[in-house]
């Protein structure tokens, strides 16, 4: 019989070994399906892999790695801070899409006015309207307790409808011909999230990423907030002798992962995407929690981690336009990724022990 | 406008067919549910039931041992999150989002020869004298068996939980995992049942919509009820006759905002279809101020040695 | 502008390096909106791709990439296809329209179409859309004549331009034939979900529709209509065959492949300019689904004339005298609609009955 002995302490050896054991799994399991599909399963990893960060275009793909894995990162830091507490903000989705309603909404009212405080306007109207989404499912949660997981899935819809709503009436370009989307902010100087130096894909949300990454770091380590919030993770009795207060934690926890989601999607929707439209969030805020996890919650791991979902997009797309793989084959090979990252977690907090007799 | 033009029999037996997919998926997640496990892939194990059940049925020529077919499938699939969750211990959210992620691509790829296939037809329920009767002809005696056997199976739920000692230990093992440990019951053995058993419901509900609502394959087909039979289970506060309630309002919804549109009512469409959240965000706080809702142990991993 | 210099000379090294290999073939790339299974939109798209390899052979070489989402990953998704090679891409959504002007600006060299856009903001830009209310005309002219109950039920997808013209189209065309004739519309606010347009269907059906057109690319519809039993639908995006000869009385066709090949042959032969094509039947762009023998003979024999006079360029689907709903007058005695005014039509024609959302 086969039983799993917690560890006194999480392996370090595990935690740096799982991922890398993991990436490898997916390489073999990932190899045998495109295999299986009629595809050279060698030419069809080191595209995915290889090809956008050192293949013959990565002057192209490493910026977008940067572009694609920015809004993930900073989502998912905020999350991973509710999460260590045990709150769970799964609605990221939702402030996202209000986050960037909010701070486009601004644009689009002065257009086409140029001022140097539009931006900052928008910035903060972005991660306001993110943060009050999310206060939606804190608030239900501190006055009557209701389950913030739910609530804040359920936002989710909401917001996708309010998004659709907007993109075909309030928000829609008077220039458009009738068709639905805002104006596109990209022309719209002021309000436009360019690149901060041309060509490196580096525009304000990923240095906003970057200072997340370190804010939370430095939070966690050093500061009474994360130790708080550590706390009541790990020992929630604990957390209310040490003078923990719950309701603060969760109004904290859930409006800075608001806001910060909110944030995100002002700089998309100002940035890369450009305009308002009905299909504007693709998934950002799902895929962010699956970050946060892979990271193990950890502001370091969160930044790897975006970076390699990044890097599966990129490359799966690479994969497609040039070996023909469908791109149902690389939503498979994504998901083998984050099943193997899952379940090998197991490894850092527990010990595999072989053991005679009946165990649960 | 024309409000006569809407044939409020009819309205109900349509509302029925419609709610019969978030129905199953819903009944099945709520036991899942009730055994503490928040399993977030519904939508990833139905649409691989809505494959599996049509290419069985396509190629058995039956949709009945499709449905089979389709159960097996989703099943299958959960065993995916019993693996990682009950074994590997790993978190139940990401786990289910994952699963989903894999479910949609898997079932692309097996779906692929599938497209534009026209399925067998599902016979439906035809009593000479009783389904011709007016009104409860249409809405109570004029459907296929499966839509009933949804309607069974919330009875047999509902027994199941109530009145048997399985139930109990279900519920015991949902409310706290640590206390059903210490009396005995083998909690992963118990909830990975309660998986498979959602599994199979989730497909079943997919096969429902490739097989008699639509009927045919196409990728992305469930384009999200999945999620919207989680919102279900929450909004029944965890009780298989409020799934039943919950499913025809959703249903309901739907059906009755299409029928005032064609019969000219000018809906705010968008502010319609989001009205489903909004209610059930409602009724979650209800529940809330009485403290009978989630089971306690709801998304919390279980491992012995704690 | 660092970018701009890098990606148009990493073009031309690898035009020159590549350019060796393969100077004879040609590249040409598809970005697609849906997966090449969903039967309807990407799907024809995709049929269009398969005919210009059928047609060119080993001379050609395609790509492409499915379930591209709108937006910086279309763009990238373009970039990609242009970094390797690309000769001529097409971008088959609405919604890739700034990318595709954006990615083109890179990229002089490539060739850039761009499927039911308005912006060509460069030159190597084209656009390309299907006249698909001429097809509607004739669905209307065979509904009008079919339809016993005079309700006409109609799917449509989101109050755009081009879903309202097809409206308009069928409508003028079906009370010419029927004065009586009432127009149910619902709106489903999507292009593809196959359990919503079978309820959409119903319930049209339930309220008293015996014909059912539809603006959304899926067949459940159809298999609505079938189960109903005596209510005639069309083919929407491809043919639905499967449905012939009832419920599926004709189909409108995208026929995307005589244009691709075209355009891929003008990139051959150093040809290709940027237009702006908005093709109807007469290119063979709108394709007319065999209409069944479900439909009287006389009136199979009016669609099929009027067939011929759309595509002859005859006969003009909006042919004044039409006023307006509110009944202000459009287009006079013989006046014919202008394109501008189709491109971005937000109103409905006089006899239409409710609001367009919005």
């Amino acid at each position: 019989m086969i039983v799993l002995e917690k560890r006194p302490q999480p392996s370090k050896l595990w935690a740096y070994g799982t991922p890398v054991l993991a990436v490898l799994l997916t390489m073999i399991f990932g190899g045998l399906l495109f295999a299986a599909l009629g595809k050279n399963p060698v030419d069809a990893i080191r595209t995915i892999f290889f090809d956008p960060v050192f293949g013959e275009f990565a002057f192209y793909y490493r910026p977008q790695l940067l572009v694609k894995g920015a809004p993930l990162v900073l989502i998912a830091i905020g999350l991973s801070l509710g999460f260590r507490a045990g709150i769970w903000n799964i609605g990221a989705e939702g402030q996202y899409i209000i986050g960037a309603l909010c701070g486009a909404g601004v644009a689009l009212a002065v257009y086409p006015l140029e001022a140097f405080w539009l931006f900052p306007l928008m910035i903060m109207a972005g991660a306001l309207g993110g943060w009050a989404w999310a206060m939606i499912p804190a608030f239900l949660k501190v006055r009557f307790g209701t389950n913030e997981i739910l609530v804040s899935l359920m936002l989710v819809y909401v917001a996708e409808q309010l998004l659709a709503s907007m993109a075909l009436g309030l928000l829609r370009n008077p220039d458009g011909f009738g068709f639905p989307g805002s104006r596109n902010l990209q022309q719209y100087p002021s309000a436009h999230n360019a690149e901060l130096i041309a060509g490196t894909g580096m525009h304000l949300g990923v240095v906003f990423a970057l200072i997340a990454v370190i804010f939370a770091y430095v939070l966690l380590s050093r500061h009474m907030l994360g130790f708080q919030i550590k706390l009541t993770g790990a020992a929630p009795r604990a957390a209310k002798f040490a003078g923990v207060n719950p309701a603060r934690l969760i109004l904290v926890c859930l409006g800075t992962s608001g806001a910060l989601a909110g944030m995100a999607g002002l700089f998309e929707v100002a940035g890369p995407a450009g305009q308002v439209s009905i299909d504007f969030n693709v998934g950002y805020g799902f895929t962010a929690i699956i970050v946060a996890f892979l990271g193990r919650l950890n502001p370091i791991g969160i930044l790897l981690a975006g970076g390699l979902m990044a890097l599966t997009y990129i490359g799966g797309e690479i994969a497609q336009g040039q070996l023909g793989l469908p791109a149902a084959a690389i939503d498979l090979f994504q998901g083998m990724l984050l099943f193997f990252l899952l379940a090998l977690d197991v490894l850092t907090n527990y010990r595999i022990r072989l053991r005679k007799g009946e165990a649960a | 406008m024309d409000l006569s033009a809407i044939n409020p029999v009819l309205l109900i037996a349509s509302l029925m067919v419609a709610a019969t997919p978030i129905l199953l998926a819903a009944i099945g997640e709520l036991v899942v549910e009730k055994a503490g496990v928040l399993n977030l892939g519904v939508e990833g194990m139905m649409i691989v039931g809505a494959i599996c059940g049509f290419a069985i049925a396509v190629n058995t020529g039956s949709p009945l041992v499709g449905f089979v077919a389709a159960a097996i499938g989703g099943a299958v699939l959960s065993l995916l999150f019993v693996l990682l969750t009950q074994v590997a211990l790993a978190n139940q959210v990401a786990s289910g989002l994952a699963l989903t992620l894999f479910g949609l691509g898997l079932s692309a790829l097996m779906g692929q020869s599938y497209v534009g296939v026209k399925p067998p037809a599902f016979a439906k329920l035809d009593i000479p004298g009783i389904s011709d009767l007016p009104v409860v002809g249409p809405i109570l005696f004029s459907h296929d068996l499966v839509l009933y056997f949804g309607l069974a199976l919330v009875a047999a739920v509902w027994a199941v939980l109530k009145f048997t000692r399985a139930g109990l230990i279900l519920r015991a093992v949902g409310e706290s995992h640590d206390a059903a440990h210490a009396l005995g019951y083998k909690v992963v053995r118990i909830r990975t049942m309660a998986i498979l058993f959602g599994g199979a419901c989730a497909g079943m509900g997919g096969a429902y919509i490739s097989l008699v609502r639509v009927p045919q394959w196409t990728e992305g087909m469930t384009a999200g009820v999945g999620w919207i039979a989680l919102a279900l289970v929450v909004f029944a506060s965890w009780k298989p006759w409020r799934v039943l309630l919950g499913a025809y309002l959703f249903g309901g919804i739907t059906v009755l905002q299409l029928n005032l549109q064609a019969a000219g009512v000018a809906v705010p469409v968008e502010y319609l279809a989001m009205s489903p959240y909004v209610i059930t965000i409602l009724v979650l706080v209800i529940l809330s101020q009485q403290k009978s809702s989630a089971p306690a142990a709801l998304g919390r991993i279980f491992h012995a040695s704690q | 502008m660092k970018l701009n210099t890098l990606l148009t000379s990493a073009a031309l090294v690898l035009g020159l390096a590549a350019g060796a290999a393969a100077q004879d073939r040609t590249k040409v790339g598809f970005v697609y909106v849906g997966p090449v299974g969903d039967g309807g939109w990407t799907y024809e798209h995709d049929k269009g791709r398969q005919a210009v390899e059928g047609a060119f052979g080993d001379a050609v070489e395609t790509v492409f990439v499915e379930s591209v989402p709108e937006g910086p990953d279309a763009e990238r998704v373009m970039t990609q296809m242009a970094l390797d090679g690309a000769d001529l891409i097409f971008t088959t959504s609405f919604g890739y329209m700034d990318a595709t002007n954006n990615v083109a600006a890179k990229f002089p060299d490539v060739k850039f179409e761009h499927a039911t856009g308005y912006k060509r903001e460069h030159p190597n830009v084209s656009t390309y859309s299907a006249r698909f209310y001429e097809g509607r005309a004739i669905q209307g002219h065979i509904a009008g004549n079919m339809t016993e109950s005079n309700i006409i039920g109609y799917i449509a997808s989101f109050p755009i331009p081009e879903v309202i013209r097809g409206i308009n189209s069928a409508y003028i065309h079906a009370s010419k034939v029927n004065p009586d004739v009432e127009f149910k519309i619902i709106w489903v606010y999507t292009w593809f979900d196959p359990a919503k347009e079978a309820d959409a269907a119903t319930a049209l059906i339930e309220q008293g529709a015996d014909v059912i057109l539809q603006h959304t690319d899926s067949t459940a519809p159809q298999a609505a209509a079938q189960a109903a039993g005596n209510v005639v639908t069309f083919g929407q995006a491809s043919d639905m065959g499967e449905y012939a000869p009832f419920p599926r009385v004709s189909s409108i066709i995208d026929d995307w492949a005589p244009y691709y090949i075209a355009r891929t042959k003008a990139v051959m032969d150093d040809t290709w300019e940027s237009m702006d094509t908005w093709d109807g039947i007469g290119p063979g762009m709108v394709g007319i689904g065999t209409i069944s023998d479900a439909v009287p003979a006389d009136v199979k024999a009016e669609a099929l004339a009027m067939k011929e006079a759309l595509g002859s360029g005859e006969y003009h689907a909006f042919t004044g005298p039409l006023n307006k709903q509110d009944g202000s007058p459009w287009l006079a005695e013989g006046e014919t609609a202008d394109d501008g005014t189709l491109l971005g039509m937000n109103f409905y024609v006089e006899g239409l009955t409710g609001e367009i959302p919005q």
